[in-house]
């Protein structure tokens, strides 16, 4: 018990995360805006890129994306 | 839920509105529209990056406007085939046809050969008369590629705000010329970091 009292920050894996298309992605940032935590950025003007360390898969971006290539995926 | 601060490039739609709004005016105000075109391409060929379509585009601002903040919008997802390859490639095509046209539309005008013609060139389609916004002061070729930079940039603008309402805010973004050309541009360009 007194050791779990020491190591408050565990962090929980999130049960889903954001994933790109970067294939079909078109760079235009939608997603940037919409994310609460920070954590999509557009890599160099070509696609979107999601920080797994950052998503806690609450699927805002997925729901903003224009052309619908960020998805909800599970964690494994 | 933590909100991202705003910042003055979150205020550009203001840039966009007023735009429209002088052209209605005045159409030499159009002229100012060279600058949407020029620092996207800008951007993209010296800064390798997207920046303009992220954070200073005006207009997708204003597609975010009428979505999100007056929720003018069904949020249905657009058609796949509309953020395909050959759809944004041939739209860019298409855009770059009328783009030319217009150009030579001007030379025609500068050079005495056509006369000027004060309307509008709406949705491919419609020659809206526009001779209110002429002020005479103005040199013929000059207003001839006002109006024709104008109605580029309102058939953008009316597509666009349809895009939104129909299915999600800056669907437009999805095949929208510039962006298209700007991201060629950064995909040539960084394609010796890219591992995939």
């Amino acid at each position: 018990m007194d050791e779990m009292k020491k190591t408050p920050h565990v962090r929980r894996r999130p049960r889903f995360r954001a994933e790109n298309e970067r294939k079909r992605c078109v760079a235009c940032g939608v997603c940037v805006k919409a994310c609460p935590r920070g954590a999509v950025s557009v890599w160099r003007g070509c696609y979107a890129v999601v920080n797994d360390e950052k998503c806690i898969g609450c699927g805002l971006c997925v729901k903003a994306c224009p052309a619908g290539v960020m998805h909800k995926v599970e964690n494994e | 839920m933590k909100q991202q601060r705003k910042k003055w490039s979150d205020y550009l739609w203001i840039v966009s509105a007023t735009y429209f709004t002088l052209g209605f005016f005045n159409i030499v105000f159009a002229w100012l529209g060279v600058i949407c075109f020029l620092i996207p391409l800008l951007m993209a060929i010296f800064g390798g990056t997207k920046g303009y379509c992220n954070n200073y585009c005006g207009r997708g601002q204003l597609f975010l406007l009428i979505g999100n903040t007056l929720k003018l919008s069904r949020r249905r997802l657009a058609p796949r085939w509309l953020s395909s390859r050959w759809f944004r490639n041939g739209f860019l095509v298409f855009f770059l046809f009328f783009f030319v046209q217009m150009v030579y539309i001007t030379v025609l005008v500068a050079q005495g050969a056509s006369s000027l013609s004060e309307t509008i060139h709406l949705l491919w389609t419609f020659h809206v008369p526009w001779h209110w916004a002429y002020p005479v002061a103005v040199e013929p070729w000059r207003a001839q590629f006002a109006f024709g930079l104008y109605g580029i940039m309102l058939t953008s603008l009316i597509v666009g705000v349809l895009l939104t309402v129909f299915f999600r805010p800056r669907t437009w973004c999805v095949f929208c010329p510039m962006g298209n050309m700007t991201q060629m541009i950064c995909k040539a360009k960084n394609k010796q970091y890219d591992g995939k």
